[in-house]
């Protein structure tokens, strides 16, 4: 039952496995698969990027409340289109300097001739502490508390990292929160994804025959549907009076659409390919149920694979819910993603004003990336005896 | 035998497109409601108000009294006799406003396939044949980014600085003056001057894929015995690297007819809304969003026919170029 590392150890022995340098031959020869996979890996330094960018993405939209300073649907009709302002971390006197955060004070103006709203730094600091206190929320939906991470030193003060949108709301709380139901709503949809393209895939490949055509026919039927259409009427059947979490299960049932065709494949692929495996033979022979061959015996020897591909199915899912939030077709504010931020960029007057408002589709880019290299990585290690 | 494989490739389209027939009428009949019920609405925002008589009236005219199966087999029935049916919104038949917009679309889709084609080819050939040089990182970083990048991002991005650093209008592809007139070589010329920017926007992702796609097939062939023979035979290092191992790798060029063509008619909607570009996209989503059935219906099929159409040409395309794909 220890998957099937002795496949291919023993047979080629001078030949030395891709993580081989690093380690020991012995090591190697008594490593399990994951092991192994890990080894290889950790060698794949983008990869390794990504894996942290991912995890600080994650835990950051786990502690989203402690996070983000201000509440993002708080409005704040004095801070209209706000500029971000830098934080400063040491602060210098003329007594020396010493460890304390700030930001330069922004005032607002009105320009005598065009009546333009401009912010001009009044050369006044605000001053900010860690683990301070500000407003209250609620953490995990368990307890109220009022600790965030930064919080001005004087309560009535505000500050914002990444400016502030036509309603005077702090972007930088309001891409925290988004953060959460952007990089959430990959997971979610892959787990549908998952769920469907292993079934589907699995009995498609292993039962072959007429079962596997219909399910081919059926998964070609998909793939050469127009996904757009196809995703812009079921988002536009929504109605949006929906609650929020409503929609939200929808928008992802609609986005694990596109993942789980190509799962099915890989599945089927691989399926297909190990079905005459000497140890599923062996398995068979030793009387096994055809569950116990399935997932006992087969699945296992997949898991690698399946995470790869899963990992590469994620971006398309978050560039999915943005291009149909963006429309106004996904998630409907107040609910707070990535694309429902970008919403606001649409049209060319407001991000002239404000180009800040660009910052939530870096936050895209970087999370695409982050997946892709992440993917590629856990691909190429997937295979760990392969070079 | 290339001929019986395209026939058994187009008999297996009418299945197919039937099936999208079907999808496509329940997903448009999904939402609650009908067009009317989007009309008026529409009307009781300019406060006119339908009484119950003229409201059935309308619907026993437009046919959306009957049920559903009903509606769906009138719909098939006159499609099948080339007839697209009326717009409820433009009062227009469906073909003339398709095809006003599908030639535009179609044009798009063209500047854009060659411009990937065009950029792709040669950067993909020095990434593999120059491998881990600066360019092929620089190649490398620049197609993981346009990978990651939505494409109505870019389109935002390129607007952004076209109108704050040059102060020009980049949306539309006409100027103001040339929308509604009739064609002439100015109009040409005027479309020309805007297509760069939409082209590039719709561009750039497809070709990230294809070069990354060119690398990596290019960089398999070029470890290959025959190259070593070639090149001891002492042909040049450039003919040697063009006449073979990049006709091999050449295959996925012709593969992306089969998605680019209804990528960029579909994937284009969200940029062409952006955009303001008057392509198929933005009707498309008008339509579907009014439940203006068959408009949406027409649209759905138009782009599942191209997706299928396009399939076929780069199987045939492939089978052509490369005598070791087998067809049966």
């Amino acid at each position: 039952m220890t998957e099937t590392p002795s496949k291919a150890l023993p047979d080629q022995p001078d030949e030395p496995l891709a993580v081989a340098e690093a380690h020991t031959p012995d090591e190697v020869a008594i490593a399990s698969q994951w092991q192994l996979t890990w080894w290889a890996f950790k060698k794949h330094r983008l990869a390794m990027i990504g894996l942290w960018v991912i995890g600080f993405m994650y835990l950051v939209s786990l502690f989203a409340g402690f996070v983000a300073p201000n509440d993002p649907t708080d409005s704040n009709r004095r801070a209209v289109y706000h500029p971000p302002q830098m934080i400063h971390f040491i602060d210098s006197s003329e007594d020396g300097w010493s460890f304390r955060p700030y930001v330069w004070e922004m005032d607002r103006e009105r320009d005598p001739d065009t009546l333009a709203v401009t912010y001009v730094p009044s050369g006044e600091k605000i001053y900010l502490r860690l683990f301070g206190r500000g407003q209250e929320y609620k953490f995990w939906g368990l307890w109220e508390t009022d600790i965030h991470l930064l919080a001005t030193v004087k309560p009535r003060d505000n500050f914002f990292l990444f400016g502030a949108d036509r309603l005077g709301r702090d972007m930088f709380s309001r891409v925290v929160y988004g953060t959460r139901i952007s990089m959430s709503i990959g997971l979610v949809g892959v787990a549908i994804a998952l769920v469907l393209g292993i079934t589907l895939g699995g009995i498609s490949g292993y039962y072959g025959g007429r079962t596997d055509t219909v399910i081919q026919r059926l998964i070609e039927f998909v793939l050469s549907l127009p996904t757009i259409p196809i995703w812009l009427a079921l988002a536009a059947a929504l109605p949006p009076s929906w609650p929020i979490y409503q929609q939200y299960f929808v928008i992802t049932l609609i986005v694990s659409l596109v993942g789980w065709t190509e799962l099915g494949r890989v599945v089927r692929g691989r399926f297909l390919a190990m079905k005459n495996d000497d140890f599923v033979i062996a398995a068979r022979l030793d009387g096994a149920s055809e569950k116990r061959i399935i997932f006992r015996h087969m699945l296992p020897s997949l898991t690698s694979h399946i995470i790869a591909s899963l990992t590469l199915a994620i971006p398309l899912m978050i560039l999915a819910e943005t291009g149909l939030s963006f429309l106004g077709l996904g998630l409907q504010p107040p609910a707070i993603s990535w694309g429902v931020l970008l919403k606001e960029a649409q049209n060319i007057r407001s991000i002239s004003q404000a180009p800040w408002l660009f910052i939530p589709g870096g936050f895209v880019v970087v999370a695409v990336l982050a997946f892709n290299f992440l993917g590629d990585g856990m691909r190429d290690a997937a295979d760990p005896y392969g070079h | 035998m290339i001929w019986r494989y395209i026939l058994k490739r187009i008999l297996w389209m009418v299945p197919f497109l039937f099936g999208v027939s079907i999808v496509a009428f329940l997903l448009i009949q999904a939402p609650p409601g009908d067009y009317l019920t989007t009309y008026i609405a529409k009307l009781g925002e300019s406060n006119e108000v339908l009484d119950q008589a003229s409201i059935e009236n309308l619907r026993a005219r437009f046919g959306l009294d009957q049920p559903l199966y009903v509606q769906y087999f009138k719909w098939v029935s006159r499609l099948l006799v080339g007839d697209f049916g009326m717009s409820f919104e433009w009062r227009q038949p469906v073909s003339d406003l398709v095809w006003g917009r599908m030639g535009l679309t179609l044009c798009l889709s063209m500047a854009t396939l060659l411009f990937t084609w065009a950029v792709a080819f040669p950067i993909g050939v020095y990434s593999a044949v120059r491998k881990y040089s600066f360019g092929d990182y620089l190649a490398t970083t620049l197609g993981f980014i346009g990978l990651a990048t939505p494409n109505f991002l870019l389109a935002l991005i390129l607007m952004y600085i076209g109108v704050v650093h040059f102060g020009a209008d980049v949306g539309g592809l006409f100027s103001n003056e040339y929308k509604n007139a009739p064609w002439s070589m100015a109009k040409v010329w005027d479309l020309a001057k805007h297509l760069w920017l939409p082209v590039v926007v719709l561009g750039t992702s497809a070709t990230a894929s294809l070069i990354r796609i060119m690398r990596a097939n290019l960089l398999d062939e070029l470890n290959k015995p025959y190259v070593d023979t070639a090149r001891a035979k002492g042909l040049s290092e450039f003919w040697l690297i063009m006449k073979y191992p990049v006709r091999v790798a050449l295959n996925p060029f012709v593969s992306t007819i089969g998605w680019v063509l209804p990528n960029l008619v579909s994937g284009a909607v969200v940029t062409a809304i952006v955009l303001s570009l008057p392509t198929a996209g933005p009707l498309m989503l008008q339509a579907l969003l009014a439940q203006d059935m068959y408009l949406a219906g027409a649209f759905v099929l138009m782009l599942s026919s191209l997706t299928v159409i396009g399939m076929l040409l780069s199987d045939i395309l492939l089978v052509l170029l490369d005598p070791r794909v087998k067809y049966d």
